[in-house]
């Protein structure tokens, strides 16, 4: 068994007199994908920002790669290598392309400057569009820059919440060959998805929400032979 | 036909790019049409067009006999065009009463709430409560809540802008049969959608956008098999064409 | 002390509170629509001149006097509309408040306005009754109006324009008849005050009474027309209230309003509001 590079323990959370997560505990391997599959309003966008800190915790525990984070800010995840790519594709809309790339690789200073490269030559279409206004993106090309924003942070744990969203099936593929790209470079990662098959198809591990708990865990064979997973969210 | 919605050879520029380049379509009453294409490719512009957000530099835009391009946006909703948003537009802040009484304005602006709950019913979401403020709602709620208040301005046309985003396989499909519930009632309905599995279980027939043009039209078995639609949109993965 | 004495002590300050609430409504109707137009102040000092220059150099009887300062202020009202028209936020506040400089400026200078020193002498026959009958009045209007499609268009024009369009709201026309509504309470006001303190100058409605109208609101609960009253009414009150504490008078009043602003952010009317809409 591979060391868990992030531990999740029963963290709590919601917003105001709502509480969205009850309990909830996730353990990611380092180098692997584990998907969280579930219904819309499961919990799984507040888990990712419980995690990332981005949503107060109101309780439970969240340890990178050994140390409790469970106290730090945002940015301070950020620092150790913790990245996370919201649902929406939000970015710096008025900056270009490229200006939102050098933002996010700046926290890696020389090195992350000159990766941005590596990351064009990844990424063609956003070289073609790199002087443009982030805001002017399609949906496709702004998913991909949220995508590259992250890489280009140097991430040791990627967390990425429903990155096909709205995607036409090509640039699905297109998603999803990065993911596993990314998977076999190393890169741990936490994925959040609707598109439950694709998810389970290329997860070492994966988790199923329901109503802000976790209701099954299994290898990602496993989840989809599930009867139960099957019927319930892959609509078979 | 009297209240079918027709494109023909619309063009809109958009800056120094042209958005729409000579695209035709109908919506015929009863039947729903699928627009798919790749993000980038007009289909959000093509409903902005139609509903009075964005000008014609050519074509026509007519619903029944009468021409609506030209128009400012509302006369055009009142003339009986609806639509939903690919990123929610609801009245957030006001209660779901509100929002389905808004979706009447053109017609009453008076909503009983019986009449709510009906048109909570054929949105598919039959429990949501009234008094709920719509913001608050989970986000499958309030897709269908939008949808809600699109039919309660009585259509002709409504126009569905990825109605289907963020749901699972199990909640599209039971979004098909809404769908296919609207068409049924009378209304026509311009789909605008990335799922495939919906597209091919809800539309009657599919029009494929790329760069602004017109593609590809068809049926959905069609439009599956067709090798341009398939290097430009679909990719090769068993997932589009399964 | 009876109540005539008591009356009879407070007397303008009961009258200046009843123009008050006018004038706050008259914001409040545009801050419904969600238009930051902030040229209330300036309708009804454009009114008070037409009322005290009917009254005095054209021999107008009152009512007749206030008609015609009413409408005045609904034309400026209507005429500000059009350049304004695609303007918001603060753009909008700007160009507005632009426009009640270019009032008082031209009271300041012209003749008929008695420039700068303003006119005295105006003929004093409005009474308390009169004014606190035209606050019901209008009152007893915008209550009949909120049950109107009308109020429906307002309110899906403050929360979002384009979907309102998109529902067959005329966004246009709902901005314009706020504007023009706002602007005829305000001449309202305005003809009031100039019959009621029978002195006037360009700086009685200028900017710093505009930002008192703003904070009225802003206190009593931006889209509620009775947390404008509500904030209109206490804060004309306040410096009486606290006139006693001498110098302490402007420190207290900066800790009542950071306290309100600080703890009922989002005005008065949140205190009695029912919870959604």
């Amino acid at each position: 068994m591979s060391e868990i590079v992030l531990a999740v323990e029963n963290v709590r959370a919601g917003y105001g007199t709502i509480e969205v997560l009850h309990d909830v505990s996730v353990a990611l391997e380092r180098g692997t994908l584990c998907a969280i599959v579930g219904a819309n309003g499961a919990g799984k966008t507040t888990l990712l920002l419980a995690i990332s800190a981005i949503v107060k915790k109101r309780g439970g525990t969240v340890r990178l790669n050994g140390e409790d984070v469970s106290a730090l800010p945002a940015h301070q995840l950020v620092r150790r290598g913790l990245l996370h790519v919201p649902e929406g594709r939000r970015m710096l809309a008025q900056m270009s392309v490229e200006e939102n790339l050098l933002v996010a690789a700046a926290v890696r200073g020389a090195a992350g400057f000159a990766a941005i490269d590596g990351l064009f030559d990844r990424f063609p279409i956003l070289r073609t569009r790199r002087n443009v206004p982030a805001g002017a993106l399609s949906g496709g090309e702004a998913q991909m820059l949220a995508i590259a924003r992250a890489l280009a942070g140097g991430p040791k744990v990627l967390l990425l919440d429903e990155p096909s969203m709205g995607l036409a099936p090509k640039l699905v593929d297109e998603i999803f060959d990065i993911v596993a790209s990314e998977r076999a470079a190393g890169t741990s990662m936490l994925l959040v998805e609707q598109n439950a098959r694709r998810a389970l198809q290329i997860a070492d591990r994966a988790y199923v929400m329901e109503r802000g708990r976790i209701t099954l865990s299994g290898s990602g064979a496993e989840l989809l032979a599930n009867d139960a997973v099957t019927s319930a969210y892959l609509g078979a | 036909m009297a209240s079918e919605l027709r494109l023909v050879g619309v063009g809109v520029r958009y800056g120094g790019v042209q958005a729409l380049d000579d695209v035709s379509l109908a919506v015929a009453p009863g039947r729903v049409l699928g627009l798919i294409g790749p993000n980038g490719a007009g289909k959000t512009t093509l409903i902005n067009a139609t509903t009075g957000f964005a000008t014609l530099a050519a074509g026509s835009i007519v619903l029944g006999e009468r021409r609506i391009d030209g128009l400012p946006p509302h006369r055009i909703a009142r003339a009986g065009i609806a639509r939903t948003y690919q990123n929610i537009r609801l009245f957030g802040a006001l209660d779901v009463r509100t929002n389905l009484a808004a979706g009447a304005y053109a017609q009453a602006g008076r909503l009983s709430d019986d009449d709510a709950r009906a048109l909570l019913a054929r949105a598919g979401v039959p429990d949501v409560p009234l008094a709920a403020t719509a913001a608050a709602l989970p986000y499958g709620d309030q897709r269908r809540l939008e949808i809600a208040r699109a039919l309660a301005a009585r259509p002709t046309i409504v126009m569905l802008d990825e109605p289907a985003a963020g749901m699972n396989p199990a909640e599209t499909a039971r979004l098909v049969t809404t769908i296919r519930a609207i068409a049924g009632e009378g209304i026509g309905v311009l789909l605008i959608e990335h799922d495939m599995a919906l597209v091919r279980a809800a539309c009657d027939d599919v029009v494929v956008l790329n760069f602004g043009a017109v593609l590809a039209r068809g049926t959905p078995a069609e439009i599956a098999r067709n090798p341009a639609v398939i290097d430009a949109y679909l990719g090769t993965s068993g997932e589009a064409t399964a | 002390m009876n109540l005539g004495t008591f009356y009879a002590q407070h007397s303008r300050l009961i009258d200046q509170i009843g123009i008050n609430a006018l004038l706050a409504l008259s914001l409040s109707v545009s801050l419904q629509a969600g238009q930051l137009a902030l040229a209330q102040a300036a309708f009804a000092g454009i009114a008070a001149y037409v009322s005290a220059i009917a009254a005095m150099q054209f021999g107008f009887p009152l009512a007749a006097a206030i008609a015609v300062a009413i409408a005045a202020a609904a034309l400026a009202a209507a005429a500000l509309a059009y350049p304004v028209r695609k303007l918001r936020g603060i753009f909008l506040a700007i160009a507005t408040i632009g426009f009640g400089e270019i009032v008082r400026v031209v009271a300041n200078n012209v003749d008929i306005t008695g420039g700068a020193e303003g006119l005295s002498g105006i003929p004093n026959d409005v009474t308390t009754p009169i004014i606190y009958g035209a606050l019901l009045l209008v009152a007893l209007a915008l209550v009949a109006l909120a049950r109107t499609k009308f109020a429906l268009a307002v309110k899906l024009t403050r929360e979002d324009e384009n979907a309102a369009r998109g529902v067959g709201v005329d966004v246009g026309m709902v901005r314009f008849a706020s504007l023009v509504i706002g602007g005829a309470i305000a001449g309202l006001a305005g003809a009031l005050y100039a019959h009621a303190f029978y002195f006037l100058t360009p700086t009685d409605f200028g900017f710093a009474r505009m930002e008192q109208i703003l904070v009225w609101c802003v206190i009593g609960g931006v889209t509620s027309p009775a947390g404008a009253v509500v904030g209109a009414v206490l804060l004309s009150i306040l410096p009486e209230v606290i006139r006693p504490l001498a110098d302490y008078r402007e420190l207290t009043s900066g800790l009542i309003l950071l306290g309100v602003i600080l703890f009922v952010p989002n005005g008065l009317s949140m205190l009695w509001a029912k919870r959604g809409v």
